[in-house]
Parts: structure tokens; sequence; C-alpha cells
């Protein structure tokens, strides 16, 4: 589905990607973890087509997607910060994606699934956080895309709200979908991630099942795995220190 | 409708329903009218509403571009991730911003002559007037939308987009002036209409004053104008060169965005 291979990114001196290959499947919800600046922004802005990265390539539906933005329509994304034209209503703005996605799509459904009727006719200026994050999951959602991407979708939502995506997540990997998930929430990655691809300094350090990971580390759950995994690489940086001094 | 049109017309909602462009077109409108109503004389009124567009306009695009360009950021993330080639998206926006802005001053400037009911030969002079304005806000705001995507630094971005429309507004004269000064003894016409067409609001300002024929109002770089290309090559001169000064800074804009990193 999606096939990343030996992708690097540099902004100026930082070296933010140094070389990700990774195969992601159709029916699989990835959990992308890691410090922040490890990388994890990085990666799947180069996979909306956002960076544009420095060595690589990126295949999508074994479309190359270097130079091109029509793969795009495959694709549905909720960013972490909402903020939209601040003078259009939500109804307008639903409109003008699909004005330009010209693809069938199912706004209504969403819209009464995420409780947004009241806001319909709202200037989006006036939705608070989490309704404004409401309406960026009813624009990933709306056209049915094979591969939906979440960079920490939970930040304002209610716990309601937040329960609901995960259903729904859920319930569109199991109808086949490919879902792409940052998040700092270990529970939500243990409730939803099929596999767990670790970033430590713009390299993937571990790839695998929640519970392979908490095996690997002979721990009792995952954040504890992750406590662990961060250890071991402190540590090993230091040891790297300590020899190059 | 392809992609670029739909994206101008949602900028163009966007902006053109906030207050501030009703405000814009609303200030126009009240200073014309009072200008018109109590000098009496339209060709007077005309030439004191010139140079507050001269001022005003310039300064209003670049405002409203930077303001725009910044904190529609998040949102132009939101439209990358669409289906949309990326030169539409911010083509879109410029034209969008642009088309509002121009809209709010034509209709302030309007309004106003229909009220008091022109003849023939004013409203040829009000609309240069409107033209003037509205190349101005094209060039401010392409270059206020350059400066954005220069600096991803809002302070410094802001700052130095204001500090071209300073330069161009009041610094650029003084300059002038003084060069003009310093080399008193030598023949100056050829550099003054040189230098002439790096100054978009001067050219403006030549632009409808050749129209008006108020040759006292010129100023130097006018009557130059006027005396080395006449009336008719001076506007075709500085009207292609204000069309220059809209085409650099949106052509370089769009260059530099198109790989870009969000």
């Amino acid at each position: 589905m999606i096939e990343i291979k030996n992708i690097t990114k540099a902004f100026g001196k930082l070296q933010v990607l140094k070389g990700i290959d990774i195969n992601l499947e159709k029916g699989k919800i990835y959990a992308f973890l890691g410090p922040n600046g490890s990388g994890k922004t990085t990666l799947i802005k180069t996979i909306l087509g956002l960076n544009q990265p420095d060595n690589g390539e990126i295949l999508i539906q074994n479309e190359n997607i270097k130079n091109n933005w029509q793969y795009k329509s495959c694709i549905g994304y909720m960013p972490q910060i909402a903020r939209f034209p601040e003078n259009l209503n939500m109804m307008e703005l639903l409109g003008m994606t699909r004005d330009i996605r010209k693809t069938a799509s199912d706004e209504e459904k969403y819209i009464s699934y995420f409780n947004l009727e009241g806001a319909r006719d709202k200037k989006l200026k006036n939705l608070s956080g989490g309704t404004k994050q409401k309406v960026n999951a009813v624009l990933a959602f709306m056209f049915n895309p094979d591969i939906l991407i979440f960079d920490e979708p939970s930040v304002g939502l209610d716990p309601v709200a937040h329960l609901k995506l995960k259903d729904l997540m859920r319930e569109e990997r199991d109808n086949g979908k490919t879902i792409l998930l940052t998040t700092h929430i270990l529970s939500e990655v243990e409730e939803l991630a099929d596999e767990v691809i670790f970033l430590l300094d713009g390299k993937i350090y571990f790839q695998g099942t929640v519970q392979n990971l908490v095996q690997t580390q002979n721990e009792s759950n995952l954040e504890r795995a992750i406590a662990q995994l961060l250890l071991q690489t402190e540590k090993k940086s230091k040891k790297l220190s300590f020899q190059a001094a | 409708m392809n992609s670029l049109t739909k994206i101008i017309k949602y900028s163009f909602y966007d902006t053109w329903r906030s207050w501030w462009a009703l405000l814009y077109g609303l200030f126009f409108l009240v200073i014309s009218a009072t200008l018109l109503y109590f000098s009496g004389d339209f060709n007077k009124a005309i030439v004191s509403l010139l140079n507050i567009v001269l001022l005003l306009v310039p300064l209003i695009s670049t405002v409203f571009g930077v303001m725009y360009a910044y904190n529609s950021r998040e949102f132009t993330e939101l439209l990358l991730a669409q289906p949309i080639k990326r030169n539409n998206i911010f083509l879109g926006q410029y034209l969008g911003l642009t088309l509002s802005l121009a809209l709010s001053l034509s209709l302030g400037l309007g309004i106003t002559f229909l009220l008091f009911a022109g003849t023939a030969e004013e409203s040829v002079h009000l609309g240069m007037l409107t033209l003037c304005g509205t190349l101005l806000t094209a060039i401010f705001t392409g270059l206020a939308f350059l400066m954005s995507a220069l600096f991803e630094d809002r302070v410094k971005g802001f700052g130095i987009a204001i500090l071209i429309w300073l330069f161009a507004a009041v610094i650029y004269d003084g300059l002038l002036l003084t060069f003009l000064v310093i080399f008193n003894d030598y023949p100056l016409e050829k550099a003054t209409i040189g230098l002439t067409l790096f100054n978009p609001i001067d050219l403006s300002r030549i632009l409808i004053l050749l129209r008006l024929e108020t040759a006292a109002l010129l100023g130097y770089t006018g009557a130059v104008f006027n005396k080395f290309l006449g009336t008719a090559l001076g506007m075709v001169v500085s009207l292609g060169a204000l069309l220059v000064w809209i085409f650099v800074p949106l052509l370089l804009f769009l260059k530099k965005v198109q790989n870009k990193d969000f």
C-alpha cells in the first residue's frame, strides 16, 4: 500500500530523517511513536507531500509521489491543529473540499456521528477547539479514502468524541483501510495499533506489535516497555559519546 | 470550474466577509464623499484622494497580505494534503485576497462617484484612480506574500514587508532628492526615469497625474516622464513597469513555495 524507501530529510544542518524504510500494508493501524523531535511529523508530512525528501522515494499504491498531486485523493488527513478560514461556516468548508476533490462524499453521516448538527451554519472562528477538531475528523473520513493519517488526533477532543474516533478507526481498519497514527497517548496505542513503529533520532528503532515490544523489553506493559527503550538508547548514546571522547 | 478558481472563490469569500474588508471599503467611501462634497472641484478632490490612495492602499495591502499569509498557514497545510496542484493553492489565495481588497476599494470610490454623478471625463479620472489602487493592491499583496514565504519568523516577515512599504512610500523620495542634489551638474533625466521604475508608488502617481494633466503636481520625476516620453508613451511605460512589479514578486513567491517544506 505505502512503500517508503530510504527516505532522508534535513532542515538546514538538522538531519531529521536518516534513512527510513518501511512497508505499510492494507487493513492495519500503524502507530508512530517516539520522543519529540524524533521525526514522526516530518515522516507523515513527507508522505502527504508537504515536505520533499532529500533522498529516497515513496510509492503509494505503486505510484511514485514525487511531482505528483493526484495520489492525495486516496488520503484523508487529520492534522494536529485545526485552523480554518475564519469567516466560512462548516458546511461551506466541507463544500469547498468536496468541490476540490470531486469524489463522492458522505459528510452527513459523520456530521451526525460526531454530533456537529448545531455547528452547521456557525462561522468557523466561533467554534471551540474541540469542535474544530471534530470538523477535521469529518474532513478526513468523508471521502472514504483508502489511507487515513492522524497526527495526534486526540488533542482537544472530549472523551466521548475521542472514543467515537477510536471506534471509527477500528471500523475503517476492518474495512481494509491503512491507518497511520502518531500519538503520545500510550493507552491509545495499546487499544488500536496493529503495529508500532518507534522512531528515534530519525531512524526506525523498533517495528512490531505492541505485544512484541513489551516482550522484547521484558516488561509488564507498553508504558514501561517504551520507558525501557528510551533508557537503553540514552545509555547507548552516552556510551558512544564516552567512546568518542 | 478548475481548482484554481475554487481556491480564489473561497479565499475571496473568506476575506470579503470579514469586518476589515468592509471597513476598508467604508473608509474610502467616507473619505472620497467628504473630499468631493467639501472641495466642490472634482480634479482637486481626485488629487487629494490620490495622495491618500498612494499612501494607504500599499500599507493596508501589505498588512493584510502578511497577516493572511501567516494566519492561513495551518489551513494551507490542510489544502496541501488535498489533491490540488501546489501553485493553484497559493495563486488562488493571492488572487482571492487581491480581488477582495480591490473590490472593497472600487466599491468605496465607485459609490461616491454614483452619489455625485460626475461627467464622462471625471469618471475616466476616477477609473484611473481605481486602476492605480488595484495595481498597487496587487503589487503590495504580492510583496507581502513573498516576504511571508521567505521568512518563517512572522515578526521578521512583517517587519521587512512594512520596511518595503516605508521605503517606497517615504524614504525613496528623500533618497532620490538627495541623489538629484548631489549630481546636480550632470544631465540626470534618463537616470531619473530609470530610478523611478524602481518605485511602484511613484509610478502610480505619475500614471494618474499624466492622465489628469496637472503638470504642477507631477513633481520632478513626473515632469521628466512627461517631457521625455510624452503623455501617451509615459503612461504606457509606467503602466508596463507597474505590471512588471506585479509579476516579478508573484513569480518569485510561486517559485519559492513550489519547493517549500511545510
